[in-house]
């Protein structure tokens, strides 16, 4: 009901790196201290201090454990917010307009204004990326912080989006995805980066670099890595400790 | 195991990342600890520091600890942190001496960071047979309705950190930047004292103040006035020794780095620079730093140390050695009897490891697993360790079990277990975790609150789903059978021995968390039910 633009100028998004991401939630945070502060809709936390909080988002961790059939289960920290996709069907459901895609750098955004609070495109939307705020009734969203990113007053740094700034493991990154020679582009070709469920046939502009296999070791075994080098080093006058004693006793007049 | 920092290796990686502050790295450049508290005096030196043998240990004439906390006594000789854990259980137990009063700042002992946490609540609250407190005077400093806030008589409410000053000093830990030297303040940005909050202070601030109440040497100017407007004040005048103050930047004239006279603007130029202060450490000194000429001398010149000091790895430790000899004899210092054959052996020269306590206390095969605790990653990126917002991310925490546990104990989603060392036994929340040693169970530190406790609703999960592993930690080892009082900790650096802790588990028939403690009354009722901040929306 709500139009997609034809085409987008650009195609801002984050590339978020599931191989270094630790899911310590320095991005949730972050992004919950910004947007809670910066949009006309506060993000509101119910029942804050009650037996059942319940907050809106616009990221949130979720950690996963993956047991393949061989080696060693692996744990995933996984961060999921708005993939800003250029088939998005968040917006076209949308009845008022509120939700829209710009066209000048694909970042999907909602009208609060015009938003009725119908959750129709939190439906839509395959990833779960969309929050009701429980006091405003407004649908919320990852704006990108679209009142960062283009924001002079802010310094040239600073321009990036809130969980892109405080992530301490570098696993998420902001820049054009429609511009193959840029940064983020590159970095997905080079890591083989994927959209999440492409069967969807949204096109998100977000991309996911996957978890680089672990080190095996030559095989799976319980044996610690530096097992090797804890063997014994000396054996009577040989080794480190033969060295150092016989160095000692020329310093020290020991037999 | 037992973590003993007894070196602190700085291999070249590690000197390459570390970020520079004022911090010796060899026992022989700290102070020596000191306890000489005499009325109207100041100590003669810090009260933490490394004894480099028995004579630097804090003991009375007749070899008592002087210490409440006995550190820096033979049986922590080198507590360099001192011993936060045994404070509460040493003046209930009045050994080495009981105490009038327990002063406590920041720090939540009646909960999450005592061992023994019901142990720990019925001291602070135990009656002597006249009926007065065996802690007589409690008295508390926090920002939070904590645990250890409804253990006390007295309350200081603290402010918030965007009510007060604070300094993030090269002195203690600073911001880090490998290749910078760095420091930092904050600075009020809404006034502790505005209306409903009449004469709110920041509690350093307070503190200056009481010392100057107290007439304590260093607190009260030459007029007889306070020798601290504020903490503010402190900041930017105090000196540790001349030109070094807690912040490195714009001292003297503005234009000095590290050691300068104290500059009354600095802080006006702090402010302007967004609160933080840099400077970078030139090329030819980011390498090889504890070895690198240009490094020490760019150091000494900042006042990070006052010569240079190039790292010796000591493979051998004479201070210990000096402490062995004690105990096999030699010296007039001499440790008594029933601690001399541990010091002898705790106290090797040279790198050993020894097995843990517990495993040596307890019957392993009766306690076949591992219990432990981190601090969720998420509290570290907020000021408070609770708000509404983490208590989203980790608002109750359940036991990980490994496969092989899980199955063979039967468990199943939603199930509760009885966990119990040789301690005591708490009933907890259980999900099974695959990525996991099949001997450990863990848990995220410091969730479970007590019911009533930080403005929580008593029905709040953290009450009800949320638990604290400390219950099943004692601060002392199982008697031996000899009246005496055996701290959990490492005999050589007094850490306690959180991480010794042996368990064994089993299904529970009914869901519930044990130990089940009393609510706890709030002084500031519970938060609001809606947190908006910023509304702006007609």
């Amino acid at each position: 009901m709500t139009a997609l633009p034809p085409s987008t100028g650009k195609k801002l998004g984050l590339v978020i790196d599931l191989d270094t991401c630790v899911g310590c939630h320095a991005c949730v945070v972050s992004c919950k201290e910004w947007n809670s502060q910066s949009q006309a809709s506060p993000l509101a936390d119910l029942d804050a201090y009650g037996p059942a909080p319940e907050g809106a988002f616009l990221n949130r961790v979720h950690s996963f454990e993956v047991t393949p059939p061989e080696g060693p289960p692996v744990v995933v920290h996984f961060p999921r917010s708005c993939l800003h996709c250029e088939d998005a069907p968040c917006v076209t459901v949308c009845p008022t307009g509120a939700s829209w895609k710009r066209a000048e750098d694909g970042i999907v955004l909602v009208n609060e204004a015009a938003c009725i609070g119908c959750g129709l495109c939190a439906w839509a939307c395959p990833y779960g990326a969309r929050e009701m705020d429980g006091a405003e009734r407004v649908m919320k969203k990852c704006t990108l912080c679209v009142d960062r990113i283009h924001n002079e007053t802010l310094p040239e740094p600073d321009r990036v989006p809130a969980c892109v700034k405080s992530c301490p493991a570098g696993a998420r990154h902001f820049g054009d995805l429609g511009d193959p020679g840029s940064a983020v582009s590159r970095l997905v070709a080079a890591r083989g980066g994927v959209d999440l469920m492409p069967e969807q046939g949204t096109k998100p502009v977000n991309k996911y670099l996957p978890p680089r296999p672990r080190d095996r070791l030559g095989g799976f075994s319980d044996e610690s890595p530096l097992a090797r080098y804890l063997d014994p080093v000396t054996d009577g006058a040989g080794g480190f400790l033969g060295w150092l004693d016989r160095s000692l006793g020329r310093l020290g007049g020991r037999p | 195991m037992r973590w003993r920092p007894r070196w602190r290796v700085r291999w070249t990686g590690r000197a390459r990342f570390r970020h520079p502050r004022a911090q010796e790295v060899r026992p022989e450049a700290h102070p020596r600890p000191h306890a000489d508290a005499r009325p109207g005096r100041p100590l003669k030196g810090p009260h933490l520091g490394y004894p480099l043998g028995p004579e630097d240990l804090l003991l009375t004439a007749d070899g008592a600890p002087q210490r409440l906390d006995k550190a820096f006594s033979w049986e922590a000789p080198l507590a360099a942190h001192g011993m936060m854990h045994m404070v509460i259980s040493n003046a209930h137990a009045g050994d080495p001496y009981p105490i009038d009063t327990l002063f406590l700042y920041m720090a939540n002992m009646a909960w999450n960071s005592s061992m023994n946490t019901a142990g720990t609540m019925a001291m602070l609250t135990d009656r002597r047979a006249d009926g007065e407190y065996v802690i007589p005077r409690i008295i508390v400093a926090d920002a939070y309705s904590s645990e250890m806030v409804a253990c006390a008589d007295l309350v200081l409410p603290d402010t918030t950190y965007l009510e007060r000053h604070d300094c993030i000093s090269l002195l203690d830990r600073p911001i880090c930047e490998a290749d910078a030297v760095a420091d930092a303040i904050r600075w009020p940005v809404v006034a502790p004292e505005r209306p409903g909050h009449a004469g709110v202070r920041p509690f350093q601030s307070v503190l200056l103040d009481l010392g100057h109440r107290l007439g304590l040497p260093g607190m009260v100017a030459e007029d007889g006035g306070p020798a601290y407007r504020d903490y503010a004040d402190y900041i930017v005048t105090h000196q540790r020794r001349p030109g070094i103050g807690p912040l490195a930047g714009w001292r003297g004239d503005g234009t000095e780095a590290g050691r300068g006279a104290p500059n009354p603007d600095q802080l006006t130029r702090y402010i302007a620079a967004g609160g933080f202060w840099h400077e970078a450490i030139p090329p030819e000194a980011r390498y090889f730093k504890p070895w690198n000429a240009a490094y020490q001398d760019w150091a000494t010149a900042r006042g990070l140390q006052d010569r240079a000091t190039p790292y010796v790895f000591n493979l051998w430790l004479e201070p210990l050695r000096r402490f062995q000899l004690a105990a096999e004899g030699h010296g007039p210092r001499q440790p008594p009897e029933h601690l001399r054959a541990r010091i002898r052996a705790a106290f090797d020269p040279l790198p050993v490891w020894s097995p843990p306590f517990e495993d040596t206390a307890v019957n392993p095969a009766e306690f076949p697993l591992h219990a432990l605790t981190q601090r969720p990653m998420a509290m570290y990126h907020s000021w408070g360790s609770q708000n509404v917002w983490l208590r989203q991310i980790h608002g109750e925490n359940p036991l990980y079990i490994p496969r092989a546990v899980w199955e063979a104990e039967g468990f199943g989603p939603g199930d509760w277990a009885w966990l119990t060392s040789a301690h005591g036994r708490i009933k907890v929340p259980v999900a099974l975790m695959e990525a996991q040693n099949p001997a450990t169970v863990w848990t995220w530190n410091a969730i479970g609150k007590r019911p009533g406790a930080w403005a929580l609703d008593p029905a709040a999960p953290e009450a009800t789903r949320g638990f604290l592993l400390n219950h099943l930690i004692h601060e002392l080892l199982p008697p031996r059978g000899d009246g005496l009082r055996w701290a959990n900790a490492d005999p050589v650096t007094g850490q306690a021995a959180w991480y010794d802790l042996r368990v064994r588990i089993g299904k529970a028939p009914h869901p519930g968390p044990e130990p089940r403690v009393e609510a706890q009354a709030s002084p500031v009722g519970t938060g609001p039910a809606t947190v908006a901040h910023g509304a702006r929306r007609a």
